[in-house]
């Protein structure tokens, strides 16, 4: 067990200043990804622009279906096409457009500078390999080891992601680990060429709190020692607050809303951000209040469907806000504070409120 | 007067059989001698992680498995020996929702007959009366009485889960367990279906088990909380001093895991557990905890610590509070 205070308040300062100042590493601008369905054009990603700079962590927030994945499988060139393909934007990484590459450049890149950690371990760890075959494979490829050289790294690996017992555990197979191991041994994955770029969607999702505790504890352990800039895709504003230095809030293929951790939860400035946070217990809040007397405050509706979205803001028809203008036209993403910007006809009138 | 419901010691174990004889060649220890009560129109929230035998417990107390050991008293009235057809009228006073909405409905049924289905069982109510209250249940958990004739299918996952919570509301029951009921929703659906089921407690004066994972949701909907780890309830009281002092070490880790959605989460203090949870198959001796507790002494290892009122209303089952309640939790000084 460890007593930990998360990032003190210098260093903090530091990473923040250092964040400002670097240009991004990674930057997705107006990426439309859109599947071609019987039922129609699926516009899964329709526009969407963030990006993330040396050992910053940003949050992508989202329910099933915002596109929240479907950017990042983008970003790797991992959609499968047909049906799914990108029909606009850029990805530029290091000033290389990644749209533009072909297959075999793409293949140097993925795993090697951008690398990937997946939600179920289970199912993206092959189950007829050893995990150190598994880990090796990738390291063999990208840094031409031979298959000893790479086997031993492996064992480092494991040791580097807290694996007790590395040089026994190389030789397991994904069923005989636990959940929380196997995750960890997809992380030993993700980070054994020292990718700069990790993306990360719903690495605990699927793992008890206690040890999905010890899997964001590991990967900030990494990102401080590795300097990885990490996408974290969740669907848990807990973990975002707790992990995500930026944030930013997708719903229905776009992105809502962006601004520094700290400023999205005092000052959510979209309807949306602001229903999400009121629709989650708190614990403190919950553990004091009479069974009676709790109400959360929810959403109401559901998430339309993005073969069939409504006319002018996708959210207006959930939205308690929403007037004749809403229903009219989308609305343009604005800057309304330092770093805060919100799609929002009404985020005056939110920001206002919560000030 | 007794409470609506009493479990005392209940003990589940699982035959793990091999071989071509399937001869027993272990048992999984999913419940290990667990007991509380539910007072009427009061929810108790079962919070643990997977593998702690949480849902094996709803499942055993409405006998849909068979208790290895103890007792469960329905008003006072011994069920545990009861067969298939003596449980019938038990059955009608409880009801379970389940946590997947997908597999918990029968594809081939329209949502109108699953939800009259427990009413044809019973042999409550004519076609016709039958019609009208499933109209009524429909109405009452915000589905459209026009969708009777729709099928599963047809239905997102929010509304499904209404549909799971009609049918379990069709008998009028007086206790329904919730199996992890919110935990496949998103977070907006989820907020919908927790706040339905408050309303309709309050409506119906039901009684509710609420077994889930997710402490804030658990410390929401319940008076009170039982915490389990590997079979066993370590500690259990209302959720205010559940949450303010927490006596078991497992349940001090538990909370601080939690992330909690807000701008000063970041620089929170946590106690961050090592290792994982020892499998029931072959669970450690004494306290199953010790191996992963930071408090951990000599006698944890060998002996098991009995869930006490180590103060008024407030159960646990730790050695650190002996000979007197230590809080904050602190390893005693020379042990």
């Amino acid at each position: 067990m460890s007593l930990l205070n998360d990032v003190g308040p210098t260093e903090q300062a530091r990473r923040d200043a250092g964040a400002a100042l670097a240009s991004p590493l990674l930057e997705i601008e107006n990426l439309q990804t859109h599947f071609f369905t019987a039922a129609g054009v699926v516009r899964a990603v329709d526009g969407v622009s963030y990006d993330v700079r040396n050992g910053e962590t940003l949050g992508v927030v989202g329910e099933s279906g915002c596109g929240k994945s479907v950017t990042a499988l983008s970003v790797l060139r991992l959609v499968a096409d047909p049906p799914g393909r990108i029909v606009g934007g850029a990805i530029r990484f290091e000033g290389t457009n990644l749209v533009d590459l072909t297959e075999r450049e793409m293949e140097a890149i993925r795993g090697n500078d951008i690398s990937m950690i997946f939600q179920e371990p289970m199912t993206s760890l092959n189950p007829l390999l050893t995990v150190g075959r598994q880990i090796s494979e990738a390291i063999a490829l990208h840094r031409g080891l031979s298959r000893r050289d790479a086997g031993d790294q492996a064992v480092e690996m494991l040791r580097r992601v807290h694996i007790p017992e590395p040089e026994r555990r190389v030789h397991a197979y994904p069923h005989q680990l636990s959940g929380g191991m196997r995750q960890r041994v997809m992380i030993a994955m993700a980070v054994s060429c020292d990718p700069k770029v990790l993306i990360a969607d719903e690495p605990t999702t699927a793992l008890d709190v206690t040890i999905q505790a010890q899997i964001l504890d590991l990967m900030r352990e990494l990102q401080g020692r590795l300097g990885t800039a990490i996408i974290l895709i969740t669907h848990d504003m807990g973990v975002v607050a707790e992990n995500a230095d930026r944030v930013v809030v997708m719903y229905a293929g776009r992105k809502v809303e962006e601004a520094s951790a700290k400023e999205l939860f005092e000052y959510p400035g979209h309807p949306y951000t602001k229903g999400l946070l009121g629709s989650i217990p708190n614990l403190e809040v919950a553990a004091h209040t009479n069974v009676g007397r709790a109400r959360l405050n929810e959403i109401k509706g559901m998430v339309p469907s993005l073969a069939n979205l409504p006319e002018g803001c996708t959210f207006a028809p959930r939205c308690g806000f929403a007037t004749v203008e809403c229903r009219a036209a989308y609305p343009p993403l604005v800057q309304h504070r330092a770093g805060h910007w919100v799609a929002c006809w009404h985020a005056e009138r939110l920001l206002e409120g919560a000030a | 007067m007794s409470p609506l419901l009493e479990v005392c010691g209940l003990k589940k174990y699982f035959t793990i059989h091999k071989g071509v004889f399937s001869r027993i060649s272990g048992y999984v220890y999913a419940v290990d001698g667990v007991s509380f009560h539910i007072d009427r129109g009061e929810t108790l929230g079962l919070v643990g992680e997977s593998g702690c035998g949480k849902s094996t417990v709803g499942r055993t107390l409405l006998k849909l498995l068979e208790p290895t050991e103890g007792k469960i008293l329905v008003n006072g009235e011994d069920i545990t020996a009861l067969d298939a057809a003596q449980m019938l009228p038990y059955r009608r006073q409880m009801q379970m929702i389940y946590q997947d909405p997908y597999a918990s409905l029968n594809p081939r049924m329209s949502a109108g007959e699953i939800v009259g289905e427990p009413l044809i069982i019973h042999r409550v109510a004519a076609p016709k009366e039958r019609r009208e209250r499933v109209g009524h249940l429909f109405d009452r958990v915000g589905l459209r009485p026009e969708l009777v004739d729709a099928f599963p299918h047809e239905f997102s996952g929010g509304q499904r889960q209404r549909i799971g919570i009609a049918r379990a509301l069709a008998l009028n029951p007086e206790l329904i367990v919730g199996d992890e009921p919110v935990s496949a929703l998103d977070v907006s659906i989820q907020a919908q279906i927790i706040n339905l089921l408050m309303d309709l407690q309050d409506e119906f004066k039901l009684s509710y088990l609420f077994v889930a994972h997710d402490l804030a949701v658990v410390e929401h909907i319940s008076d009170r909380v039982a915490v389990m780890y590997l079979g066993r309830i370590v500690e259990t009281t209302d959720k205010t001093s559940l949450f303010e002092m927490p006596l078991h070490p497992y349940t001090e880790a538990l909370l601080s895991a939690v992330p909690i959605p807000k701008a000063s989460a970041k620089t929170r203090k946590r106690v961050i557990l090592t290792g994982d949870v020892p499998s029931p198959i072959n669970p450690p001796p004494g306290c199953h905890f010790h191996a992963r507790c930071p408090y951990a002494m000599a006698r944890c290892r060998h002996e098991v610590p009995v869930l006490r009122e180590v103060k008024p209303r407030h159960w646990a089952a730790c050695h650190l509070h002996d000979s007197e309640v230590t809080f904050p939790l602190a390893k005693p000084a020379g042990a």
